[in-house]
């Protein structure tokens, strides 16, 4: 927890919600660990009592004592991942999403946290819908699930949202995400409010004037197909712009999906300067470039931000390096096929992306040998101090918040289909090495790859 | 070749192969029977989801003039009003299996999105800013017939760059067929990074006089609500192509429809410098070589309808 949320009082709802469940008894037998923050690597036995990691010791080691036992030689085991920005479309576009099958999603990436955005139908804006959020999620949440609301009333623009009740209902943070803060005063307002409240506000940056109808990344590609453009400087002047508000002001705030080279640059600066800033980047923006728009194939290369260009997926994975990005977030935005199967510039915006963070990304970053494996970890672990929640860890003692991964394992992206209700994934049908077989999420087993069976119990 | 979607699926030789084919139809339409049975038993739909004269009348009367069966579908007055999807249409259309789709639409990429739905051949007749590949193989046609090859003129394309299918297709294939491709416009108007595709750019029209053939675009009204222009007349006092500017071997084109008095001078249109109802003609001869030579040279395209039947004999 940060101050501000100690200050804010101790008596704030736990901010995760999950469904309860039977806490795990298993013995992980002779999987190499590797929790980056703790230090811990190595084969090791991993022993799970109630839901809690009990103790770990050499491989070979422990009894299973009436554990069920995985026998993991040449798997990893790593704390679960936590995805600060998925859109679970729920409330009144179930059709996409719901808490049910995206915390399912969630679960089978690897995840065992996530944080659901407010831009649903209608926008999260009032504690009753916090609270009925909540309650839904604890019965049908995979993993635990924390809820955003929005930062002004129906993401209008215009009137902040009863922020302390939020808060007091369990709302983590707040953010108009999908939309802009237009109006530089109302951010303002909203973080000087959170001075008294807590709750990292959280910014989709791009000026909608600059941005006007683009579809995606000004540069050759539009050019040459002839779609409008959003220029990087759309992204990077409100950072600069909220940047500035929120050194002065003193927030929190935590910059969403960056794209581009200028974005960094200002997020140094604004770091550099002392700001309490975080950020965030997505697989695909790690991956993939504008050049992939000339597939003009809306389900798998439209989102915003945009794809930007060669160069700035460089400087994204360098910044990811150098620590300027803070963590992985998915953006995780499941549309419906008619939503996609449109031209290009009709399309919904967005791609789903929980099921394949961690494959995609050791796929095309960490087997070329572009970044570390520890690296990976830990970016797509570290979403959670942003918001003031505790990245996990194996340490003895801990809940039990982590995954079993085969780094060997070839798949291929949607070939079994997705556990998301949407297939609109940006690498659907790509063959990917690294698959996760089982997900712990607070001391549940929120998902075990179907062909995947955990060993008899010894 | 089975789709037209792109100046990008052609290349010199096959520009060349489908101008001579045109040269064949244009000569079928001197005739007094300009009906030729080529298509006889293949039906071509057209699907226009934009306002269009020219486009729309040509790709027709093309098709009919190869006694193809000719279904047209213009989106006010179809389903499309009543929110029937891109795809449902075309899926709704496949039924009466066409040969080809003909397809005009407000937004880039939708003519490729027909290949994934449909067997039929594609002709994209304008994809939103993208793409009007025809347009430029008719515009090729009208200048060739006037000067010959191109090789080495000085083409000038001058006006809303930006916003123009028509400038995206016609610098690629102006520069296929070896002219040295000039862009003029204020800056607002002219993609950022356009160089790349080896044109010049210029913001002025004082070296106008090196052209040979000035291309213009039609410039909208609205460009001057969107603050791309300060006003309409301070564009046509810069960037008209009138009589005063124009010299007196330098042609000019427009692929229509003009704004009389804002990008072209009224003078212009109606003398003999200006091709624009050479380029008009050479749609129809153009069009017909297309559909020629898409729906009977496709490669493993047909459909047990009678082949092809040579050009020459009447219906």
């Amino acid at each position: 927890m940060n101050a501000e949320q100690e200050a804010a009082g101790s008596s704030l709802p736990e901010p995760m919600v999950q469904r309860p469940g039977p806490e795990a008894n298993l013995l992980i037998r002779g999987a190499e660990l590797l929790d980056p923050v703790a230090g811990i690597e190595g084969a090791h036995d991993v022993l799970i009592r109630d839901g809690a990691i009990a103790e770990l010791g050499d491989a070979g080691s422990i009894e299973a004592d009436g554990a069920e036992v995985i026998e993991a030689q040449g798997l990893h085991v790593f704390p679960a991942f936590f995805d600060p920005h998925v859109h679970l479309r729920t409330p009144g576009q179930e059709y996409k999403e719901d808490i049910e099958t995206g915390s399912r999603s969630a679960a089978a990436g690897g995840y065992a946290g996530i944080l659901a955005m407010a831009n649903t139908s209608p926008p999260v804006s009032t504690p009753a819908q916090i609270e009925a959020l909540r309650a839904r999620a604890g019965v049908v949440a995979s993993v635990p699930v924390g809820f955003l609301a929005t930062v002004t009333r129906d993401m209008k623009g215009e009137e902040l949202t009863d922020m302390a009740e939020l808060r007091a209902s369990g709302a983590v943070g707040f953010t108009d995400d999908g939309l802009p803060i237009a109006s530089p005063r109302i951010l303002r307002r909203a973080l000087q409010y959170q001075s008294m409240c807590g709750g990292t506000v959280a910014l989709h940056e791009e000026d909608p004037e600059l941005s006007g109808k683009g579809v995606m990344h000004e540069g050759d590609v539009s050019l040459e197909l002839g779609l409008r453009g959003v220029p990087s400087i759309s992204e990077s002047v409100m950072i600069s712009r909220d940047a500035a508000i929120a050194g002065y002001e003193d927030g929190a705030i935590q910059i969403q999906h960056l794209s581009a080279i200028e974005s960094i640059e200002a997020i140094r600066r604004a770091k550099a300067d002392g700001v309490k800033i975080t950020c965030e980047v997505t697989p695909h923006h790690l991956v993939l470039t504008d050049g992939a728009v000339r597939s003009l194939d809306a389900s798998r290369h439209k989102m915003n931000p945009p794809l930007r260009g060669e160069a700035d997926r460089e400087a994204l994975i360098e910044a990811l390096i150098d620590g300027t990005i803070d963590c992985i977030a998915t953006d995780h935005a499941p549309h419906a096929s008619h939503e996609k199967e449109v031209p290009y510039e009709a399309a919904n915006m967005g791609v789903t992306g929980l099921e394949t963070a961690f494959s995609s990304l050791y796929t095309h970053l960490v087997e070329p040998g572009r970044i570390s494996l520890s690296l990976l970890v830990e970016k797509l672990g570290s979403g959670g101090p942003p918001f003031g929640i505790d990245p996990f860890t194996l340490k003895p003692g801990s809940r039990a918040n982590l995954c079993l991964v085969d780094l060997e394992a070839e798949w291929t992206v949607g070939e079994d289909g997705y556990e998301s209700r949407s297939s609109n994934s940006w690498c659907a049908g790509e063959t990917q090495r690294g698959r996760v077989l089982v997900t712990l999420a607070d001391g549940q087993v929120a998902y075990r790859l179907r062909s995947f069976s955990l060993g008899v119990a010894s | 070749m089975k789709h037209l979607l792109s100046v990008s699926d052609l290349d010199r030789e096959s520009i060349e192969e489908l101008l001579e084919q045109a040269d064949g139809f244009a000569e079928v339409a001197r005739r007094d029977i300009k009906k030729v049975p080529t298509l006889r038993g293949r039906t071509v739909v057209t699907l226009f989801y934009e306002a269009s004269t020219r486009t729309s009348s040509s790709f027709e009367l093309a098709a009919k003039r190869l006694s193809a069966d000719v279904v047209s579908v213009k989106a006010p007055g179809s389903s499309v009003e009543k929110g029937e999807s891109l795809k449902d249409t075309v899926e709704t259309l496949s039924a009466y299996s066409p040969s080809a789709i003909v397809i005009r639409h407000p937004q880039a990429g939708a003519a490729r999105m027909l290949t994934d739905w449909v067997d039929s051949s594609v002709i994209n007749a304008g994809d939103g800013m993208h793409q009007h590949p025809t347009q430029a193989l008719l515009d090729l046609f009208a200048l060739r017939n006037r000067i010959g090859s191109i090789e080495g003129k000085r083409i000038w394309i001058v006006g809303d760059v930006l916003h123009s299918r028509v400038a995206r297709s016609n610098i690629q294939a102006f520069q296929m067929m070896g002219a040295e491709v000039t862009i003029a416009g204020p800056p607002t108007l002219i993609p950022r990074g356009i160089e790349s595709t080896g044109c010049r750019v210029r913001h002025s029209l004082d070296d106008l006089g090196e052209a040979d053939v000035i291309y213009l675009l039609r410039m909208q009204k609205e460009r001057m609500e969107e603050s791309f222009v300060p006003s309409i007349r301070e564009y046509a006092r810069l960037f008209q192509v009138n009589s005063r500017r124009l010299g007196p071997r330098q042609l000019v084109m427009h692929p229509g429809p003009v704004n009389r008095g804002v990008e072209i001078g009224a003078d212009v249109i109606d003398s003999d410098r200006s091709l624009i109802t050479d380029q008009v003609a050479s749609g129809l001869a153009v069009r017909m070589a297309v559909l020629y030579q898409l729906l009977t040279r496709a490669d493993g395209g047909t459909d047990g309808s009678p082949g092809p039947v040579p050009i020459g004999e009447p219906a």
